[in-house]
């Protein structure tokens, strides 16, 4: 089982706190939105994979299996 | 065409002529073997979107004739001249699904659908309830998820996926989304059977499409070809090319530009235009004259596609209006390297972005548009922009003389 990072663009404004908390995973773009690394999140970042999402003021980022 | 005529030209259908009850789903086993894809965009196959619908609890089906795309005229003339033929295939899908419900798309204005329904309700048809709904003229609103949004009683915008139509639709209901042209060939398909339908196109393309002729021709309009033919087989049906040609827009605005020696060579399959930097998309092809200058053609379109994103998500509502002033200031001023290499980055930055495909669909028309004009480029940075007399060839909503 893999879990990857997701965000809701819809939800998602931009407030930046994801990349702030995940750098290693998360960047920003020249608007301000979340950029994330579409490999597998690894074992040993889940829990600040899971704190960024918990974090995220509009509940836009996700951890998604497949 | 009227009701009576429709039964005698295309002969009546069963909706269990397929044998008992057993039927429904051997028309979705049919459709498989067919090898029916949508003829909306997406290309997905047909069978698969109604396996995935039937047998949940009270599905819809909606027929997607709203077309969006601006230089796109088949499903339109499609529900004025067949309507039957569309709803034909609509009845037919809710039957094998198992839904009592078919809801209409269509943009506001004259149709013929309105009274289609009336007369097949008339004669006593149909066993299930068929309604057209009109909605709004804007780019994204034809989206699968914007439509199924705006006919639960809501804006139509784009909605995040999952959930997706299947799983919850129209008002919370499981919902199968076809593309009217897609419906018309279920139509057929359910009277002449699946190797009928095999019977032109390719192994790997079966069947034909409606497409869109328009810009360079005699006598632009929709015609039907099938697969596997040349591509420049439709600028012949539609009477040759007026003028000498420089590209040929493929697929519509979420489409690509080739090269004319490029597209006049290629074959009209999915894999053939893949191969070639493009894909079928809504049917769209657009032959471009050397007169005209593809730069400010394709700014011009990159500029209305950036008005119309929904603006629900940050990297398309920023980024289309960035991406459109950039090919602006290359198409002032030419192959002005930093410009160009913003606009690069940025193509490659809004892709799959978006909540829809609307940013996707923006950057790969922008994108193609660099590599296919990219002597225009140099000309222009040369000093020597092309004369901005012409009339635009890529027709636009507001365009007055367009409907």
């Amino acid at each position: 089982m893999t879990v990857r990072l997701r965000v809701n663009p819809i939800t998602c404004q931009a407030h930046g706190l994801c990349a702030e908390l995940l750098p290693e995973l998360i960047s920003l773009d020249e608007w301000g939105y979340p950029l994330l690394d579409p490999e597998p999140v690894p074992a040993e970042l889940m829990d600040y994979a899971r704190r960024a999402v918990a974090d995220c003021p509009t509940l836009a980022l996700m951890l998604t299996e497949d | 065409m009227p009701l009576a005529e429709h039964l005698d030209h295309h002969g009546g259908f069963l909706l269990r002529g397929f044998g008992g009850d057993r039927g429904p789903m051997m028309l979705i086993d049919a459709v498989e073997r067919a090898g029916l894809t949508g003829h909306g965009g997406a290309g997905f196959p047909t069978a698969r979107k109604m396996r995935a619908v039937a047998g949940r609890r009270r599905p819809v089906v909606v027929v997607n004739a709203a077309e969006g795309e601006p230089a796109s005229r088949k499903d339109a003339y499609l529900m004025h001249t067949r309507p039957h033929l569309v709803l034909d295939g609509a009845v037919l899908a809710a039957d094998a699904v198992g839904a009592h419900e078919v809801i209409v798309a269509l943009h506001a204005g004259p149709s013929p659908v309105s009274a289609a329904v009336a007369e097949r309700q008339a004669a006593g048809l149909d066993p299930v309830a068929i309604k057209a709904v009109q909605v709004p003229k804007e780019y994204v609103a034809s989206e699968e998820t914007a439509l199924v949004r705006f006919l639960s009683g809501a804006p139509a915008l784009p909605t995040f996926t999952p959930p997706r139509p299947f799983e919850r639709g129209v008002n919370g209901r499981s919902t199968l989304v076809q593309n009217a042209e897609t419906l018309a060939h279920l139509a057929l398909i359910a009277r002449h059977g699946d190797e009928w339908f095999r019977s032109v196109g390719t192994p790997d393309a079966p069947g034909s499409l409606l497409v869109t002729v328009a810009g360079a021709v005699q006598q632009p309009g929709v015609y039907e070809l099938a697969f596997g033919m040349p591509l420049k087989a439709a600028f012949e049906a539609a009477g040759g090319l007026t003028e000498p040609v420089q590209a040929v827009l493929v697929g519509g605005y979420f489409g690509a530009w080739l090269p004319a020696e490029t597209a006049l060579r290629v074959r009209l399959t999915p894999a053939d235009l893949v191969a070639a930097g493009a894909a079928i998309g809504a049917g769209v092809l657009l032959a471009l004259p050397e007169s005209s200058c593809g730069l400010a053609e394709s700014q011009r379109v990159a500029t209305w596609l950036a008005v119309q994103s929904a603006g629900q998500c940050g990297p398309c509502a920023w980024g289309l209006p960035a991406i459109a002033e950039d090919l602006a200031v290359l198409t002032r001023s030419g192959n002005t390297t930093n410009v160009k290499n913003r606009l690069e980055r940025r193509l490659r930055l809004v892709e799959g972005r978006g909540a829809c495909h609307h940013p996707d669909g923006t950057a790969r028309f922008v994108a193609s548009a660099l590599r296919t004009f990219s002597a225009d480029l140099a000309r222009h940075r040369r000093g020597n922009p092309c004369p901005p007399a012409r009339h635009p060839v890529l027709p636009l909503p507001d365009d007055p003389e367009r409907r």
